[in-house]
């Protein structure tokens, strides 16, 4: 063998590496030649772009106006991103939605875990049902949600109706300032309550039964089983799924979109659609460039810190 | 009776199902709503209170297909007969149809971004899934972190550079540009999950290929792509329901060509305001397919949406 890397990692796999003399090609040149057009893709289409970003965040590139002298403006994007009143509101209407949603999605969608755990008839068939929504494009639930809202004809506001006595045309779901935000975290519950529920079931589906037999053999309570066995143990679960819809409601676009268009005022106005409108209606690229690579390094950085917790949590 | 000190009593299970399936009420309840509103009249669907009995009429959905104008009434009876049951239809609305609406072009758009890019992405997903699986290659763990990190980046926000980069390109509003980014969006999941249902095949089958003479290209074809078979179809659903969903991106970077379906749909409007069957009708059209697909991947949801994380 020509190479001894080579013959050391087929070494591993294959009994004898005279094989990859016969093909010509060594394992190593057939692992690079499977890996390489994936990594080239994904450079292309997400690094290139991103430090192209990262380069327009320091210039005041317009993409609407191309002939323009693009100039140099150091960190002043940066600065005027961070110091935007704008952008302030925007994170704390992120931060409302991100919480609230998180909240619901974990209280609902452990609950239902726990009680689907009881294995009652049908509970495969229910758990399937309840599943639907998430799978569901978030542009066309937002659509159709925005139907649900609407003031009188709505099915939503005659339900609330139905069950309170309130006035149909009394209140607008998305058109009061109070409570559009609620009309987002709404929607987003129902679509993704489940993704909570699934993972907090397979998490309950890990713990063996002989656990709580051991328990009930020493007469500990049921009460105090939840709370030293099956929570510590569905815990490492909770907070994978707290991680994914973190990350994905940080992103949040389409179904909001939809729903609200970041309205009334700014109330809805998560950081994806101030993004959106800074970049693709104001057009200012460099500074949205800017307020781009602020939002990636937030993301990543709690992101980055949480995986942390979490691998604590399950070495623990 | 059992003797089972973990099998729940017979209330409990009763509780929870009553439950559970209350919730399960709440879940569809919306979708049955927007099922039944495509098959509204335009006047059932507005009613107040809402109606739960009404006489289904395929209008919504012959007005999702076509673009109407207002006509009045002496016009009306100077045209020839109505052809066709559908113009039957527009015609008791006192409209006629003008041309067929762009629906159809929509729904062709995202089959063929849908399948093609879930076709790439399943050819490359797999190549790199095997080699990650199975051979040691410098900064393995990096790449792997590297090509999941990619999925945690808002679109909006590397939308800007790849605006511009399609624009240059050549590659804005095309077909081509929007498979080779849904793959690109899509390669993370797949080549996760793939590794997943691939380091799960014993290693001894592949070593008793090329011991028989198999070379390693012969030994992934025949052996390990057989084997991988239900992981792969599984990820190609995913993949096929993600580059189906997608909203950002499409409504950034396509008008007109290329535009898929979740872009449209919202923009339905009919004759005179928000035509909320059309809107229903092509929500439902687009949405039941991916019902479909939920109930058959059941069993594998739990790990396409955590991307591996969680096997069961």
């Amino acid at each position: 063998m020509s190479n001894p890397d080579s013959s050391e990692t087929t070494a591993r796999t294959t009994p004898g590496n005279f094989k990859s003399a016969v093909t010509g090609l060594s394992d190593r040149a057939i692992a690079w030649i499977f890996v390489a057009p994936t990594i080239f893709l994904l450079l292309a289409v997400n690094i290139f772009p991103l430090i192209w970003t990262i380069v327009l965040s320091f210039t005041n590139y317009r993409v609407n106006r191309p002939n323009r002298d693009v100039e140099w403006v150091g960190l002043k994007n940066y600065q005027r991103i961070l110091t935007d009143n704008g952008t302030w509101e925007t994170m704390q209407a992120t931060a409302h939605f991100l919480i609230w949603t998180i909240v619901l999605q974990v209280l609902i969608g452990f609950a239902l875990a726990y009680l689907i755990n009881k294995k009652f008839k049908g509970n495969d068939l229910w758990t399937t049902i309840i599943v639907l929504p998430m799978m569901l494009s978030p542009a066309v639930v937002g659509t159709f949600w925005t139907f649900l809202y609407q003031p009188q004809i709505g099915l939503f506001n005659y339900l609330v109706t139905f069950f309170t006595g309130a006035d149909p045309a009394s209140f607008s779901m998305i058109g009061d300032k109070h409570l559009a935000p609620w009309s987002i975290i709404i929607a987003d519950t129902w679509m993704w309550t489940p993704f909570v529920m699934l993972i907090c079931l397979a998490g309950l589906r890990s713990i063996p039964d002989s656990i709580y037999e051991a328990a009930e053999c020493d007469r500990a309570s049921r009460w105090r089983q939840f709370w030293t066995i099956t929570f510590p143990l569905v815990l490492p679960f909770l907070m994978l799924a707290v991680l994914f819809r973190g990350i994905e409601n940080f992103k949040m676009f389409d179904l909001v979109v939809q729903l609200t268009g970041g309205g009334p005022g700014n109330t809805t106005t998560l950081t994806s659609i101030d993004l959106k409108r800074e970049a693709f209606e104001k057009w200012r690229t460099g500074q949205s460039s800017a307020y781009a690579v602020v939002l990636f390094v937030t993301v990543f950085g709690l992101a980055s810190i949480y995986v942390k917790a979490l691998n604590k949590v399950k070495d623990r | 009776m059992n003797f089972s000190v973990t099998e729940p009593s017979v209330r409990t299970k009763w509780f929870a199902g009553i439950t559970v399936v209350l919730y399960g009420l709440i879940t569809i309840i919306p979708l049955l709503w927007i099922i039944a509103t495509g098959f509204k009249t335009s006047e059932d669907a507005i009613s107040y209170p809402p109606k739960v009995v009404f006489k289904p009429t395929l209008e919504g959905y012959v007005n999702l297909f076509t673009t109407r104008t207002r006509v009045n009434q002496d016009e009306l009876e100077d045209l020839p007969p109505p052809e066709t049951w559908y113009e039957q239809l527009v015609r008791d609305r006192g409209q006629v149809i003008a041309s067929p609406s762009r629906y159809g072009e929509r729904f062709l758009n995202s089959l063929i971004i849908g399948f093609g890019s879930t076709a790439l992405c399943m050819v490359l997903g797999t190549a790199a899934a095997y080699a990650f699986s199975r051979f040691r290659l410098p900064l393995k763990d990096d790449l792997l972190f590297f090509i999941l990190s990619t999925r945690m980046m808002p679109p909006i926000a590397v939308a800007i550079p790849i605006f511009l980069m399609f624009k240059n390109l050549g590659l804005s509003d095309t077909h081509l540009g929007m498979i080779m980014l849904y793959t690109a969006v899509n390669l993370s999941l797949s080549v996760w999950l793939l590794k997943g249902f691939i380091d799960e095949i014993p290693v001894e089958y592949e070593e008793a290929a090329l011991i028989d003479g198999y070379t390693r290209f012969q030994a992934f074809y025949k052996v390990v792509l057989p084997q991988a078979a239900t992981g792969i179809a599984s990820t190609a659903i995913f993949c096929l329901i993600f580059a189906w969903n997608e909203y950002a991106f499409a409504v950034l970077l396509t008008s007109g060509n290329a535009q898929t379906a979740p872009p449209f749909i919202p923009t339905i409007i009919g004759v005179g305001g928000k035509d909320w069957p059309a809107v229903a009708a092509g929500a439902t059209l687009f949405l039941v397919p991916v019902m479909v697909f939920t109930v058959l991947l059941r069993k594998h949801l739990l790990r396409g949406i955590t991307f591996g994380a969680v096997r069961k």
